[in-house]
């Protein structure tokens, strides 16, 4: 076989383009704190001690509009608080793979950031790992268990919003059928299923919810096929447990009511949005890097809710009536007061089965090994 | 019945972009190439195609600015696989790749921007219960591929010109021995092939879920490529099988909607599943293989060296 000068070029140039293409691998690290609003920051570089370095690590791009997009809002409440006694910067489309994972949170740890902020549930192996090979930096990973002596375990409790939201689907819906476009089976999304379905409940006893999982946190494809099939079955008010605006796009185009999830998504359908279960990460992140910053820092477990404002139902549309939105402000005082529990007895499953008894309210531990779904959920949890 | 007239539609807009892809690709591989580049080529048009929609604010600029996109994809493939006569199957896959990486790259700044819904259905006939739901509720593009089908079928089976395609397919030492420019076919092929899996993914990206994220296609041009086999390179099999292939998707929300215990993923297999027992079938019988196949799909050609 005679090797030609040409084919030798040709073999060359494929070889280049796969070369290329491995490096479309992104992997942004940006330093953001040029987009800070802390103007002086120049200026008083010579009395000040060197920032603490603070890294965000994200499972999404910072454009998702959901959870990635939330947490950066939160890192930007830091810069804003702390100027330049801070230098924030992230890493975001981190997947959830140990090894990357890892991999990044290392290097970051490396270069000397000094506390680390893993935003999603998969980092968490990742985290104890790294962890222990950095001792003076302080870790904080979000929605996990594990924690460690320079590892916290921080996390907020979605499920309110998704009850508070829950009350405005079942005082909206016409059909009474509910809809959720959830990712995976977990603890953390059927409570949050559950609870938006108790809160519709508590106002239309008759409502229904039905789930369809994509199996994805970030596919709005399926987001959008999911929801589709749900609005064809006649749920006309839908919630999503994943982190696109899909499922508010798609309520839009179809005529339907839907909410944003974890932060406010009324830009991608202005009429479809009934409100926004939205999550304030940076009540958490500031006082955090406060106590980093007094060296007043523990590892410690939080779960942070409604009462200390890091999640709340917020942007209303205009065509929800004052009723509603006094109703969802009496029952939000009254989980933030304890009067108006609402994971209280009793409560059956969909089986029947009483998981509750009566004026029993459900503790921490009960709310993290939810696996089932309650009464007016339709189905049977996968897996 | 209302149910019935959902699925249907959801059926027929997720087969949509299956279809207009596999069709461009049956086009190229009934003239002997074989590109396996196409989930590149369509994950580059659906941001060109985005963002031109994007910016403009006109989504059937959209399209055309995919279909071009897909078209300069389909020509960096034709230098290579027809000029350099590299092997087409390594040159697909890093086409491929090099599409997903090059796509991601041009839409950093697009990720999370999302495009308004545009009007769809065609008036009146979407007011017929049932029908107009199941069937005249759809976008443009939805026609369009039913009419692209139509044509197709007309060019290969009923024109001269599809016949000298075919025959570059076939044999393309007799055709260039007959005086037909080999190199030259093969390289139109590939850019109606282009134009149509740009389409596909500009559909994607500006009607199907008008948002841009990183990987927007999801293995559907590996679909596509999968569909020209399964129908046995014949362009009516093909629509069967993308309303196939889109039912199948889309079954697995509506199964899951109305509790039936299926796990998801074995029906997002079954596409797959389908195309390795239609190969088995037709490497099981001969003749079927001579009818359809195009004998010299895959090989390179290279004129005067027979």
């Amino acid at each position: 076989m005679k090797i030609s000068r040409r084919k030798t070029l040709a073999a060359a140039l494929s070889l280049a383009i796969v070369g290329l293409a491995g490096c479309g691998q992104k992997e942004a690290s940006k330093s953001a704190s040029a987009a800070a609003s802390a103007p002086a920051s120049t200026a008083a570089a010579p009395a000040a001690a060197e920032p603490l370095k603070v890294a965000f690590v994200y499972v999404g791009p910072v454009g998702d509009a959901g959870w990635t997009y939330a947490h950066d809002v939160g890192r930007k409440a830091v810069e804003t608080k702390f100027g330049d006694k801070v230098k924030t910067s992230f890493v975001e489309n981190v997947p959830e793979s140990a090894a990357d994972a890892e991999r990044v949170i290392r290097d970051l740890a490396n270069q000397g950031n000094k506390v680390i902020f893993g935003t999603t549930f998969g980092y968490m192996e990742a985290m104890l790992k790294v962890a222990k090979d950095f001792p003076d930096v302080k870790f904080e990973h979000a929605t996990g268990y594990k924690t460690a002596e320079n590892l916290a375990q921080y996390d907020v409790r979605t499920y309110e919003g998704a009850y508070l939201a829950g009350i405005a689907a079942g005082k909206m819906s016409k059909s009474g059928k509910l809809g959720v476009v959830a990712s995976l089976p977990i603890p953390e999304v059927l409570r949050n299923i559950n609870s938006f379905t108790l809160g519709a409940r508590s106002v239309n006893p008759k409502a229904t919810t039905k789930v369809v999982w994509v199996n994805k946190w970030f596919d709005p494809g399926k987001e959008r096929e999911a929801a589709t099939t749900l609005i064809g079955q006649g749920v006309d008010v839908l919630m999503q447990n994943t982190d696109s605006a899909a499922v508010v796009q798609t309520a839009e185009e179809k005529g339907v009511y839907a909410f944003g999830w974890d932060s406010d998504m009324s830009k991608f359908g202005a009429k479809a949005h009934l409100a926004a279960s939205v999550i304030d990460w940076g009540v958490y992140y500031t006082k955090r890097v406060d106590e980093v910053l007094n060296k007043t820092w523990k590892s410690e477990t939080t779960w942070w809710g409604l009462k200390e404002n890091m999640i709340d139902l917020k942007a209303f549309n205009a065509s929800l009536s004052d009723e509603v939105k006094k109703l969802i402000a009496d029952k939000r005082q009254g989980v933030i007061d304890g009067t108006g529990p609402i994971w209280k007895g009793p409560i059956k499953d969909n089986t029947g089965k009483e998981v509750l008894g009566k004026d029993a309210v459900a503790d921490d531990k009960f709310l993290h090994d939810i696996k089932f779904y309650v009464e007016g959920v339709e189905g049977k949890v996968p897996g | 019945m209302e149910n019935f007239a959902a699925l249907i539609a959801a059926s027929i807009n997720s087969g949509t972009p299956l279809l207009i892809a596999a069709l461009g690709l049956l086009i190229n591989e009934r003239a002997g190439v074989l590109n396996l580049g196409a989930e590149g080529m369509m994950l580059v048009a659906a941001i060109t195609g985005f963002a031109i929609a994007h910016q403009t604010h006109m989504p059937w600029l959209g399209f055309v600015a995919g279909a071009i996109a897909g078209m300069l994809m389909a020509t960096l493939f034709a230098w290579l696989a027809l000029v350099l006569v590299t092997n087409q199957v390594a040159t697909g896959l890093a086409l491929s790749i090099f599409g997903a990486g090059l796509s991601a790259f041009i839409g950093q700044s697009f990720v999370g921007q999302s495009l308004p819904a545009g009007p769809h259905g065609i008036p009146l006939l979407s007011d017929i219960p049932f029908l107009g739901k199941a069937l005249f509720d759809q976008h443009m593009a939805v026609y369009f591929g039913l009419l692209l089908c139509g044509g197709i079928i007309w060019f290969l089976y009923r024109s001269r010109a599809g016949l000298v395609l075919r025959a570059v397919g076939e044999s393309p030492e007799s055709a260039h021995a007959l005086g037909y420019p080999v190199r030259k076919i093969r390289y139109l092929a590939l850019l109606f092939s282009g134009a149509c899996c740009g389409i596909a993914g500009a559909y994607l990206s500006v009607v199907y879920t008008p948002m841009w994220v990183e990987g927007l296609v999801a293995g559907r041009g590996w679909i596509a490529l999968a569909l020209t086999t399964f129908a046995t390179w014949r362009p009516a099999r093909v629509l069967l099988g993308a309303l196939l292939f889109g039912s199948v998707t889309i079954l697995q929300f509506h199964f899951q909607a109305i509790g039936i215990a299926i796990p998801s993923e074995i029906l997002s297999m079954l596409p797959y599943l389908a195309t390795i027992i239609v190969l088995v079938l037709i490497s099981r019988n001969p003749d079927w293989i001579r009818l359809n196949m195009p004998a010299s799909l895959g090989k390179p050609f290279r004129p005067g060296s027979a």
